[in-house]
């Protein structure tokens, strides 16, 4: 039972990482290998500001709105000019970019592990004992964040332009949309959430530059497994994965072996149904 | 071969040949790396930059052809020059066998299911169910080859890094050979042709399945071999050495080195050994650093790589 | 007034150019018909007006240069463009595809009024309101197409063979709304087409194109009665 709940708590994070890898799919159909090294480096920021005595949620609120502005940023500037460029150039872009933050980060930052606070407290919550409260709260944020990301996608002009650039980027600008900056957007937002993702993981896990890779490789199970182009399957497939880490690590094969689930996971999706559970079927008629 | 390219060769070996009596015992230890790497980097090549299907994981093979040097020499109590064709063939088999359920997977999708593959390496390395073969976290460690007797009754001194760096440069022109002749030939048509228009390649009667397949198990031996020799060299393995960043350092040095290029693979090798060593005095993390800008600077600036370049270079030098 | 005046106006497909050099001009409140068989660039001509390819030559709307432009800045200016294979958003509901038609507009109540007379004139997509549009019949799809040009408020509308795959009498009917929004809301129309008959007698003026260049130009009810017109594209 521990193992589920603890395993719900980590799936939000995965869920939320997977969210972002699944929204810069949706606009770009690509790969973001650099998600985790751009949460990494937003956690980091938080950090630095937490140190310098800023509040917890302060803190948190001002490291959402960098992490949204450097991914808009890292899209104009670096992602921009290999759009359309052949696959491989894709992929030494992108891991160029997880290398440099990865390496940045321990330049200003050292390797030595940092430990990050938790902004919930450490008593358990509400009398519940199967859960720390941290574990809770991450759940909670994660649910916030997801809400409204939805609410801002469903409801709002803005979050229809984006989806429909997504989709469409030819018709989006025939109604005037300006897909570039869409895209950047969806850039900063994925960012945005990365971060959230960043900072709720960071204080169980411990603040180091390799903090993310495996926690990476989670989101990528997760996107896959609900479907790299689903939002609805990212987080589904998040908790999911955080369920299976858990009980499969607990009981049948050891904490040691767990990213191996990872690649078992990425792999077996990849070859029986790359579309995931939630993928959706597009409907058009000819 | 061309009159010219046969004496560049030449000269090119006379040097090899005369660098570990030039230069001194960390230097001859830092070049036989560099021909680990070549090795390494080739094979990388084979795969990527000839038949065009991206792995991000290369370190995997590269580890399992370390730990098979090892596990034979350690546990078994193989002679080091023997484990290098059994790191060669296990990393053939390991390297065909990931090949086939790879073949559905495109570009991106590839490049994830590697990346995956290299992240989590070092933690089936470290299982402890494995740790009577792997030595777990703390590895193996190897007794360095000596010379053979037979050199030193011809009346010929070397010490043992020296005759290391001959043992890996013989590989290492062996493997060169070989790889040459199989790119220049049919199959390295067939895999450039699957490369550039898979289907049109298929329409033409070449089976992509089984070609794709074999890049990849020919490409995952040499870096296996690679690997053993490696191991060899260093005289120790341990997980955490062949970690994600294993695989993305050879990816710098073919991205640097030149795809589709014999020849990059040892301007590739040149770079990831020596280019780390210049930027650690600036800091501890520069390298990754430097690597990153290099390595987007160059797809951007000068996609065939310090192979390419040099092949200008010599064509404009031709025609005046 | 003349509201658009192209001049000298080529277009390429990469390095091979499609239309040499046409020139036309379109009167504010006019229907004018773009002709030709397949081929002729009658596409290409809307793509080239709205920056979808590379062009040279001028494009003047309303007394302003726009060869230049971004095609998002052209669609601020009023032109929506209802494309060949009518770039409906699949996976987003029909509501939500008219919604994007008025992405560039301020004034919700004026948008929400713009809503209602749409579906008014398509009481069809009224009923398929939260349906992805991508499920909705072709017919459905051409009408969702105009219905979303019209939500722009356009002053000029540019249609890509509005009555391609429609049965006869869906044709008729989409015609007869587009006239009623040329004559009571002032909204000029480029219509290409390749049903010749049906668009010279909506239109006002035409245009003939043959392999990239305008080889007849007059009044519609002229180009109707033209013989080579006639015997080419009308079919008797």
């Amino acid at each position: 039972m521990f193992q589920v709940l603890a395993g719900l708590a980590t799936g939000g994070i995965y869920a939320s990482l997977a969210l972002a890898l699944v929204m810069i799919y949706q606009a770009t159909h690509l790969v973001n290998f650099a998600q985790g090294e751009m949460a990494m480096f937003s956690t980091y920021i938080a950090w630095s500001l937490i140190n310098a005595g800023m509040g917890f949620w302060p803190a948190f609120l001002l490291t959402v709105g960098i992490a949204f502005i450097l991914g808009i940023f890292i899209e104009r500037i670096v992602i921009r000019p290999v759009e359309n460029a052949p696959v491989l150039v894709v992929v030494v872009v992108f891991i160029g970019l997880l290398v440099i933050l990865n390496s940045v980060a321990g330049w200003i930052y050292t390797y030595t592990i940092k430990s990050f606070p938790s902004p919930f407290p450490a008593e358990p919550l509400f009398g519940i004992r199967y859960m720390s409260a941290h574990q809770l709260g991450a759940i909670g944020v994660t649910l916030v964040v997801l809400a409204v990301l939805y609410v801002f996608f469903r409801f709002t002009p803005v979050g229809l332009a984006m989806r429909a650039a997504a989709q469409n980027p030819v018709s989006s600008r025939l109604v005037g949309i300006r897909v570039g900056w869409m895209l950047a957007l969806g850039w900063g937002l994925a960012a945005a959430v990365g971060a959230v993702a960043g900072m709720m993981i960071a204080p169980i896990v411990y603040l180091d530059p390799n903090m993310m890779s495996g926690i990476l490789l989670y989101a990528f199970a997760a996107a896959l497994l609900g479907g790299i182009d689903s939002p609805v399957g990212a987080v589904v497939g998040g908790f999911v994965v955080g369920v299976l880490e858990n009980v499969l690590g607990a009981f049948v094969i050891g904490n040691e072996l767990k990213l191996s689930v990872a690649l078992v996971l990425i792999i077996g999706m990849l070859l029986v149904k790359p579309s995931g559970f939630f993928g959706k079927v597009h409907v058009t008629r000819v | 071969m061309t009159k010219k390219n046969f004496l560049t060769l030449m000269i090119l070996l006379v040097v090899a040949c005369a660098l570990p009596f030039l230069v001194s015992n960390y230097r001859t230890f830092q070049f036989t790396l560099v021909l680990v790497y070549a090795i390494a980097l080739l094979g990388l090549n084979v795969l990527t930059g000839y038949n065009g299907q991206i792995s991000l994981g290369h370190g995997a093979f590269y580890a399992i052809g370390a730990y098979t040097a090892a596990i034979l020499m350690d546990k078994l109590g193989a002679p080091y020059w023997a484990t290098l064709p059994a790191a060669g063939a296990v990393c053939l088999v390991a390297g065909f066998l990931f090949g086939l359920p790879a073949l559905r997977l495109e570009g991106l999708y590839l490049a994830l299911a590697t990346f995956a593959l290299g992240v989590s390496m070092p933690q089936l390395l470290k299982y402890h169910h494995l740790e009577a073969w792997t030595g777990g976290v703390q590895g193996i460690v190897i007794a360095k080859p000596e010379p053979p007797a037979f050199l030193r009754d011809a009346g010929l001194v070397l010490n043992a890094d020296q005759w290391l760096y001959f043992f890996a440069l013989a590989v290492t022109i062996l493997m060169f050979a070989l790889g040459w002749n199989l790119m220049r030939g049919r199959v390295g048509r067939a895999l450039i042709a699957i490369r550039d228009q898979h289907i049109a390649a298929q329409a033409m009667g070449i089976n992509n399945a089984l070609y794709k397949s074999l890049a990849f198990g020919v490409s995952a031996m040499y870096t296996g071999i690679a690997g053993a020799l490696g191991a060899i060299a260093v005289q120790y393995v341990a997980p955490d050495s062949f970690n994600i960043f294993l695989s993305l350092v050879f990816l710098v040095g073919i991205v640097v080195g030149g795809l589709a290029s014999i020849s990059g693979a040892l301007y590739g090798a040149l770079f990831i050994q020596f280019v780390p060593n210049i930027a650690d005095d600036i800091s501890k993390a520069a390298p990754w650093a430097i690597f990153g800008v290099i390595m987007i600077a160059f797809v951007y600036l000068m996609p065939t790589g310090v192979a390419g370049a040099v092949r200008l270079l010599l064509a404009r030098k031709k025609s005046p | 007034m003349a509201l658009l005046e192209v001049g000298a106006l080529s277009a390429f497909y990469g390095a091979t150019p499609v239309l040499h050099g046409i020139g036309f001009t379109l009167q504010e409140g006019s229907i004018t018909a773009l002709l030709g068989a397949n081929g002729a660039g009658k596409t290409t001509t809307l793509r080239a007006l709205c920056a979808m390819v590379k062009t040279a030559g001028q494009i003047r709307f309303a007394g302003e240069r726009i060869e230049r432009r971004a095609t998002e800045d052209i669609v601020r200016l009023g032109i929506a463009h209802v494309p060949d294979g009518r770039g409906t958003f699949a996976n987003l509901t029909t509501e939500e595809n008219l919604r994007l038609g008025a992405y560039t507009r301020r004034g919700r109540d004026a948008v929400q009024g713009d809503l209602e007379r749409v579906y008014g004139y398509f009481p069809r997509l009224k009923e398929r309101r939260s349906q992805q549009a991508g499920t909705l019949s072709g017919g459905e799809q051409q009408m969702l197409a105009v219905s979303r040009a019209l939500m722009l408020r356009p002053r000029l509308m540019l249609l890509d063979e509005p009555s391609f795959g429609l049965a006869p009498l869906l044709v008729r009917e989409l015609f007869g709304i587009l006239q009623t929004v040329n004559r009571r809301d002032g909204v000029s129309m480029l219509l290409v087409e390749q049903n010749a008959a049906m668009a010279l007698d909506l239109a006002d003026h035409a245009y003939l194109l043959e392999t990239g260049r305008v080889v007849l130009s007059g009044p519609a009810h002229d180009i109707r009665r033209d013989d080579a017109v006639r015997r080419s594209y009308l079919g008797y």
